[in-house]
């Protein structure tokens, strides 16, 4: 299922993004969110890596701490051969142009008092030293690469529909050439039939460009559509990581299978065959999560082990990692074995 | 990645909006002449731009050619009328060669005017540059830089919480002798006055600077900005000062008024310039104790005073909207 290859473009291990929280008359640190605790994946080159989850898992933070938007609490960051983990802000700014980040709401990430040219050309301004010409030749090329139309380079983002501007926010990411762009739910503010126009025009440009994508979302239909991969969060952790037709076929997370059983399905005929697994009571708070496992507290399969020891991500199967003590006693030498029946099984399906 | 790498022009995908639209138009006209179109919409903001227009010519041409000094005394001409009283009162004191009166030591009126008008608009434009100048600076750095937030807050509650008048008296004692040796005694009571009024002003500018640059910071355009690598010298200048303009320009426009009746209340508590210095505040305080029979020597300056204050205050209402292009694109 992986080319074997392709080399990691950005692998993170073991990150950790904690927010303090301050309390009481002198504003004390009393404790800290745990957005995300320990989260390590690899994003392969030409890849697009899905980073689902339920609101408030932090997949967004982690988004935004792998392009160091944030000052990580502790991991390792490697993008494109460099270590950025640790590295100050100003050492990061030579290395943005590799890595870029298109936002979630397209209203409040475009400058309300810049002009679609400003903020298409503010990249170029920073990273490059083209003349004035040059910059507007490549904004005119960006802007037909997105497919907006040249001559509103000179309005501004309140005239653009929610599409448009997801656009512009595009073109922006994509000025410099970067290798690494994170997609932080691009399509979650926009309706239906525009999500359609946006995920294909970041597929074609990834054809184009040769992009690597790490794709926030928590739309799991859309996730099947564009994923290679694809990585499931729950609470700060990743839970699973799997190619995108196992997790579909074959979830072995307890989480995972809730998830994607949540999933509507289309054909009326087979509605009622789908097992709804309902998941009871909320997530815990961040700031104060479980012994153990993350998700002892709502597991359907869960064990005593569970509420002690936190279980170890690991690679259960080639290619499939997972945090769970359901799979502690699949040794590895089985593992390939039992690889080998899930894709036997795909293909039968 | 640096280096100009040329991207295809590809078929578009798709075209978003519909590309025919303005498809024979070009709408690359220049930003500025977008600004004066929407401010020449603002009735306010145009009779303000005329009046302000009118009187800073009025005070500085106008002595030129109204070639009367206003320290001048003439005792035998003292107490004139303004020329139009003799319209109703037509036995009343009047003469062309003072159209708008003489006080009680037969200065002309119109020429104290003219100079008083002089200090007055620049005491209150420095002043109150000064000031916003400096409540922008403090609030944009306390408000973008999380570090400084608590001392510059701190210091700023500290200027707050000063009575602003006593600390002006003692300014003007401790200070007007050496500045009066240093600059003259117009200029070091001008560089006093102003500078007295500017760093007493700016602290309701940088609360509100402030506050909205936290708002923004926030925002996702910034975080977008912090992507690309943009330092935070050009954060500031490019995507937070164009936002907290509105605030800063409405901080502005009252500054320039409360400047100006400072600079009129110092002048009447006799701190001000020298008593033979006329600005519009000392005129209509010299003239308060015989206002029932001489009510033009309150109207004129006070009207000066107010008027102008109000076009000043149209015409930020005006520039606030014909700078923000969500407003200009309607």
């Amino acid at each position: 299922m992986l080319d074997e290859t392709r080399k990691p473009l950005v692998s993170v291990r073991d990150l950790k993004m904690h927010f303090p929280i301050y309390a009481g008359l002198l504003r004390r640190r009393v404790g800290e969110v745990k957005a995300v605790d320990g989260v390590s994946f690899d994003v392969m080159e030409g890849e697009t890596l899905c980073l689902v989850g339920e609101s408030g898992c932090g997949k967004s933070t982690c988004g935004r701490a792998v392009l160091r938007l944030y000052d990580i609490t502790s991991g390792q960051i490697n993008i494109d051969g460099q270590e950025i983990g640790s590295a100050p802000q100003p050492k990061l700014r030579p290395m943005r142009p590799t890595m870029q980040m298109v936002f979630q709401d397209p209203q409040a990430s475009l400058n309300p008092r810049m002009t679609v040219e400003a903020i298409i050309k503010e990249p170029l301004d920073e990273h490059t030293k083209l003349s004035e010409k040059e910059k507007r030749d490549k904004v005119g090329e960006l802007m037909d690469a997105v497919g907006l139309n040249r001559k509103f380079a000179k309005r501004y983002p309140h005239a653009f529909s929610g599409g448009q501007r997801q656009r512009i926010g595009i073109a922006r990411a994509l000025a410099l050439n970067p290798k690494f762009i994170v997609c932080d739910e691009p399509i979650a503010a926009l309706d239906v039939s525009i999500q359609a126009q946006v995920v294909n025009l970041l597929e074609d440009l990834q054809d184009q460009f040769g992009l690597t994508y790490l794709f926030i979302s928590h739309d799991l239909s859309m996730v099947r559509h564009i994923a290679t991969r694809v990585a499931v969060m729950y609470l700060g952790k990743v839970v699973e990581l799997a190619p995108r037709e196992a997790l579909y076929a074959d979830p072995l997370h307890p989480y995972t299978k809730a998830l994607l059983s949540a999933v509507p399905e289309p054909d009326p005929s087979l509605e009622g065959k789908v097992e709804r697994i309902i998941l009871k009571g909320d997530v815990p708070s961040p700031s104060n999560p479980p012994q153990g496992c993350n998700f002892c507290t709502r597991c359907p399969s869960v064990m005593d082990i569970c509420k002690q020891v936190e279980p170890e991500y690991r690679e259960v199967k080639p290619g499939r990692f997972t945090a769970c003590h359901l799979y502690n006693d699949t040794a590895d030498p089985t593992a390939g074995h039992e690889a080998q029946e899930s894709t036997n099984k795909e293909s039968l399906t | 990645m640096t280096e100009p790498q040329s991207i295809k022009p590809v078929k578009p995908v798709l075209t978003a909006g519909d590309a025919t639209a303005f498809a024979g138009r070009d709408r690359a006209r220049n930003q500025w002449l977008d600004v004066w179109a929407q401010f020449r919409t603002h009735k306010g903001a145009m009779f303000g731009l005329f009046f302000l227009t009118f009187i800073t010519l009025f005070v500085t041409v106008g002595p030129l050619i109204w070639n009367v000094d206003p320290g001048k005394l003439d005792i035998r001409n003292k107490d004139v009328r303004p020329i139009y009283i003799a319209l109703v009162y037509s036995d009343a004191k009047v003469n062309w060669a003072n159209p708008m009166g003489t006080d009680n030591l037969g200065r002309d009126i119109m020429a104290n005017i003219m100079q008083g008008g002089r200090i007055s608009l620049a005491v209150g434009w420095t002043a109150m540059i000064l000031a916003v100048f400096l409540g922008t600076l403090i609030g944009v750095l306390a408000g973008y830089f999380r570090r400084l937030d608590g001392l510059l807050m701190r210091f700023t509650d500290l200027v707050l919480s000063l009575p602003l008048l006593p600390l002006l008296l003692v300014m003007m004692l401790l200070f007007r002798d050496p500045l009066r040796a240093a600059f003259g005694p117009e200029q070091g009571i001008f560089i006093l006055i102003v500078l007295g009024i500017g760093i007493t002003s700016w602290m309701q500018t940088a609360r509100i600077v402030r506050g909205d640059v936290m708002a923004l910071k926030e925002r996702e355009f910034v975080l977008a900005a912090r992507s690309i690598g943009t330092p935070p010298h050009r954060m500031i200048t490019r995507h937070l000062l164009p936002n907290v303009l509105s605030p800063i320009m409405v901080s502005a426009t009252l500054g320039l008024a409360t400047a100006i009746i400072t600079e009129s209340a110092l002048s009447f508590l006799g701190l001000g310039f020298p008593s033979d210095f006329p600005t519009w505040g000392k005129i209509l305080f010299d003239s308060v104790d015989r206002m029932t029979s001489f009510p033009e020597r309150v109207v004129w300056p006070g009207l000066a005073i107010s008027l102008t204050v109000l076009s000043v205050n149209f015409i930020g209402d005006g520039l606030r909207d014909a700078l923000d292009p969500r407003i200009r694109g309607q």
